[in-house]
């Protein structure tokens, strides 16, 4: 028998329902549609397009007037339902009662309309249905001031649409980024550049205070104290369930109307569906799930088992031209990682954030091809360590079944695009390498690949990898912190090649994730910038460790230690007695002698430091820079002034070294030392940079250390003068100023580009050993100077040193 | 509420930090940006580093004996360390810094 089914409410979900029931049994019910609105079903995800002005209401129909009358569905549109009556199942609308054997409420969502002084003055709309919008175009067709408030999907659809519309719009947004729901930081920041490019403001961390006006609304208060003009004010802050009849009629209402997996509310003959219900605490808000529970309704009131169940949700949007991409849980956290891929150029985004070895979400601006795909992985929980090297360049990359990503490479076309930024393909590189390039450098000098913005480095890498098989050591690419998905070897490549000659600089167009850096990168950039910009970029003390801020070393208690340079190891008895009543008047602890051929006084108060340097000033003495990621010492032997066995002036060399050197700042610690004759007293063959005086001249040697690691030195040549000597050493220390990883040590560095190639550089190219050594005496005439002395006689920096109050008294009273 | 005036925003570096003595040792001031200061306790709860001598960024700070970075908003810190410091009322007027006094001196009694 035929039973009496009453829908409340014609929208996407209860259209898909009344669609599944008459696929499945016409003859079932008897179905009777109530809908407020004055008109039928129609796709409300396009009302975007109606907005702007690229459809109309008509090509988004999807359920007409005459469809209704074929399938004989009684519509009651325009009609508010007053209420339910459970007891009796009858739906009382405005125009008359209607029973019921089953009731579907779905009657969505309403506007969040903020509560703030002037929401309901005319001229304030939300954004919802098909009357929003319409109001919108008719406001929007007397041009002006739009403010929009709310950044989230529909703020952006609304702001794009008026603007598309001629009006002047403002977004605001309470966080601060656009969409957080849907975007990080990153995408956010993009999607507001596109934004702004397309004349729209947008001001992030704005809360409404209040909207103004007499007769209508004309402005929007911040609680900043901004006024904005607005001749309309879009409310898209959110939406909430509508859930008023179910509550009058005492259904079980959370958030939302609380149904089972069947669609069935705490009454069993009234179900509902859609954005009005609540299921095991999910609210729902995309069309998906609405479609999923759609197709469960139906079955339920046929009587077919089904049941519904959440599942993962992706945001796929296109906001008027930006493509925008989001799939799962984004949030950075424990135990997960990102993979991320920028191409700045083309405003490209697309980070995905591993857990546990399988995708848990997706983030992607500009290109979103792949977004499916990655959705796929994340819902089925995929294992993706397999293809984790290529995973973010998506499915066109992997090698079907493949374990090995490599082999995803060896499969592609050789005209496939490799190198987005100057349009190399596979085939280009490929040739390349088979003509000699071997390595990145090469690559990038014969086909300029991986040389713009560099995010294609690990594919030119994987190339070279496939090409050259075993022969290829692939180097490590780790990035230089958390900030930034670029090596360091990038970020010094470009800072040279984009001239960036700010810390700023670097991390707006290197496309830094946080505000201004870490612990790890500040230190790192600031010595990379004042290393290949002595002139222009000013060294800041703040992005400094703290014994190069302070020119001191901290000491576990938080005291420091004070060591001053002994040229060479030579002092003088009135330097000596300096230093002791140095240490006698400030109380110094510990009185030390250093493995570098000085004195340590250890255990100074920070606020000491200006006066026990001023002092030690007075003396002639300068910092010996022992706390520096620079020169520290040149240790030597005493050489042929007293040594019986001594083949040169190894002392005489030393201090013209060490005069030339200091101030200087190095990636890491530079050590020196000279010995008089290879019996090598003053242990130079474990220094960073060591000269081995033998008869007919002067060894030079390089990359040891006695630290952490022992290592020898390897001979880079041997000069016949202490001038070149000093030139080669000099050379020496710039080739790695200018191209080493912030701390790695020479020998350390020395692995990674190899003894050849610094041979080639400075010993074999005499020109270019000038050069260098011409920019480091440039970058010297700004740093060969003493610190202290600076700090000591600097009344506001001297003053840094001292606490800024003290509350002793005060608090204590 | 006892706010106390201890100097200008501007003698805190940008990115810096200084430090007010107070019976119970120091308070460190902290500058992350333009106009935006924080107070909290100097001393890092693993082995008592000088956090106003460690790098300023964001809005937290790395203590400079072992790298422990906290969030100078809560005081808590993050990763994989455990530990919290004080953080203490401070707001700038017109450029001065005022710090609560009653605070810092219940800091002490404690």
């Amino acid at each position: 028998m035929t039973q009496k089914l009453v829908i409340i409410g014609a929208g996407m979900a209860s259209g898909r329902v009344i669609e599944h029931l008459l696929d499945a049994d016409p003859g079932a019910y008897d179905i009777t549609l109530f809908n407020a609105e004055p008109r039928g079903n129609y796709n409300r995800i396009m009302l975007s397009p109606v907005l702007s002005g690229d459809k109309t209401y008509e090509e988004i129909v999807t359920h007409s007037d005459d469809w209704y009358a074929e399938r004989g569905i009684t519509c009651r549109f325009g009609e508010h339902v007053v209420k339910i009556d459970p007891d009796m199942k009858v739906v009382e609308g405005e125009n008359g009662h209607v029973p019921y054997d089953k009731l579907v409420i779905a009657t969505g969502s309403a506007p969040f309309i903020i509560p703030v002084p002037g929401h309901d003055l005319p001229g304030v709309i939300s954004y919802r249905d098909l009357d929003d919008t319409n109001a919108m175009i008719e406001a929007a067709a007397k041009g002006g001031k739009a403010v929009v408030i709310g950044g989230g999907l529909l703020g952006m659809e609304a702001a794009a649409g008026l603007k598309e519309r001629g009006m002047d719009v403002t977004v605001l947004h309470l966080t601060g980024h656009l969409m957080e729901r849907q975007l990080d930081e990153a995408a956010g920041y993009l999607l507001r550049k596109d934004l702004e490019a397309r004349g729209i403001t947008v001001k992030t961390q704005a809360s409404t205070k209040a909207i103004l006006g007499e007769e209508r609304a004309q402005a929007v208060l911040l609680e900043s104290g901004e006024t904005l003009g607005a001749d309309l004010v879009v409310m898209a802050v959110g939406i909430r369930p509508e859930t008023r009849l179910a509550t009058d009629a005492h259904l079980d209402v959370a958030r939302g109307i609380e149904v089972n997996a069947q669609m069935q509310t705490s009454d069993p003959d009234i179900y509902a569906v859609g954005e009005c219900v609540e299921f095991d605490g999910h609210l729902f808000g995309l069309v998906a799930p609405l479609y999923d529970q759609a197709r469960v309704l139906a079955d339920s009131l046929l009587d077919q088992p089904n049941a519904f169940a959440v599942k993962e949700l992706a945001t796929k949007l296109k906001v008027t031209g930006c493509d925008l991409f989001s799939a799962g849980d984004f949030a950075e956290g424990e135990g997960r990682e990102d993979i991320v891929f920028r191409d700045p150029a083309r405003g490209i985004y697309k980070r995905l954030v591993i857990e546990d070895g399988r995708l848990v979400g997706a983030v992607m601006y500009g290109d979103t091809a792949d977004g499916s795909w990655f959705f796929g992985l994340i819902k089925d929980g995929a294992d993706i360590e397999e293809m984790r090297g290529t995973l973010i360049f998506g499915p066109a990359f992997q090698g079907g079944a493949s374990a090995d990503p490599l082999s995803a490479f060896a499969a592609l076309p050789p005209e496939a695009e490799i190198c987005g930024c100057n349009g190399v393909c596979k085939g280009q590189i490929t040739r390349a390498i088979e003509t000699g390039a071997t390595d990145l450098g090469a690559i990038r000098a014969t086909t300029k690949a991986s040389a713009s913005c560099g995010t294609c480095t690990g594919l030119v890498d994987q190339l070279l990898a496939v090409t050259l098989g075993d022969g290829y050591a692939a180097p490590q690419a780790l990035p230089v912190c958390g900030c930034t998905s670029h090596t360091h070897e990038d970020v010094r490549r470009l800072i040279k090649s984009q001239e960036l000659k700010s810390q700023a600089a670097v991390w707006q167009e290197l496309g830094w994730t946080t505000a201004n850096g870490c612990h790890v990168c500040r230190p790192a950039l600031n010595y990379y910038l004042l290393a290949d910009w002595p002139l222009e970029y000013k060294d800041d003390p703040q992005s400094r460790f703290v014994n190069e801020r302070k020119h001191a070393n901290i000491q576990k208690d938080g005291t420091f230690s004070v060591v001053p340079r002994m040229w060479g190891g030579i002092t003088t008895p009135d330097e000596l007695r300096a230093i002791a009543d140095a240490a006698d008047k400030f109380a110094v602890p510990t009185v030390k002698v250093t493995g570098g051929q000085r004195i340590d006084l250890l255990g100074v108060r920070g606020e000491d430091l200006p006066g026990i340097w001023s002092d030690l000033n007075r003396a002639g003495l300068v910092s010996g820079h022992a706390y520096s990621k620079g020169l520290r010492t040149v240790k030597t032997c005493v050489g042929t002034d007293h040594c019986r066995f001594g083949t040169q002036d190894s002392t005489g060399l030393g201090i013209k070294l060490e005069k030339h050197l200091w101030g200087s700042w190095t990636p890491h610690k530079l050590k020196l030392a000279v010995s008089g004759c290879p019996r090598n007293c003053a242990e130079a063959t474990c220094k960073d940079i060591g000269v081995v005086c033998v008869d007919s001249g002067y060894e030079i040697h390089v990359g040891g250390a006695a630290g952490m690691e022992i290592k020898g030195t390897e001979l880079l040549c041997k000069v016949a003068t202490e001038e070149e000597a000093i030139e080669v050493i000099s050379a020496m220390t710039q080739i790695y100023r200018e191209n080493a990883r912030y701390l790695d040590r020479i020998y350390k560095w020395l692995d990674r580009v190899g003894l050849d190639w610094v041979k080639a550089q400075i010993v074999d190219d005499a020109e270019n050993r000038r050069a260098l050594a011409e920019r480091f005496q440039l970058s010297q005439s700004v740093y060969r100077k003493d610190p202290w002395a600076e700090h000591a006689q600097d009344s506001a920096t001297r003053a840094q040193y001292a606490p800024l109050a003290n509350l002793t008294l005060e608090a204590a009273e | 509420m006892n706010w106390i005036d201890i100097g200008h925003i501007d003698d805190i570096p940008l990115h810096g930090a200084r430090v007010v003595k107070t019976p119970a040792g120091c308070v460190a001031l902290f500058r992350t940006g333009a106009a935006e200061v924080f107070a909290a306790d100097d001393r890092c709860p693993h082995k008592g580093g000088p956090l106003s001598e460690g790098i300023v960024h964001g809005q937290s700070v790395t203590c400079p004996l072992h790298n422990w970075v906290f969030d100078l908003n809560t005081g808590a810190a993050q990763g994989a360390d455990e530990g919290r410091i004080g953080t203490y009322p401070l707001r700038v007027e017109a450029g001065r810094l005022l710090i609560d006094g009653a605070a810092v001196g219940k800091r002490s009694a404690a």
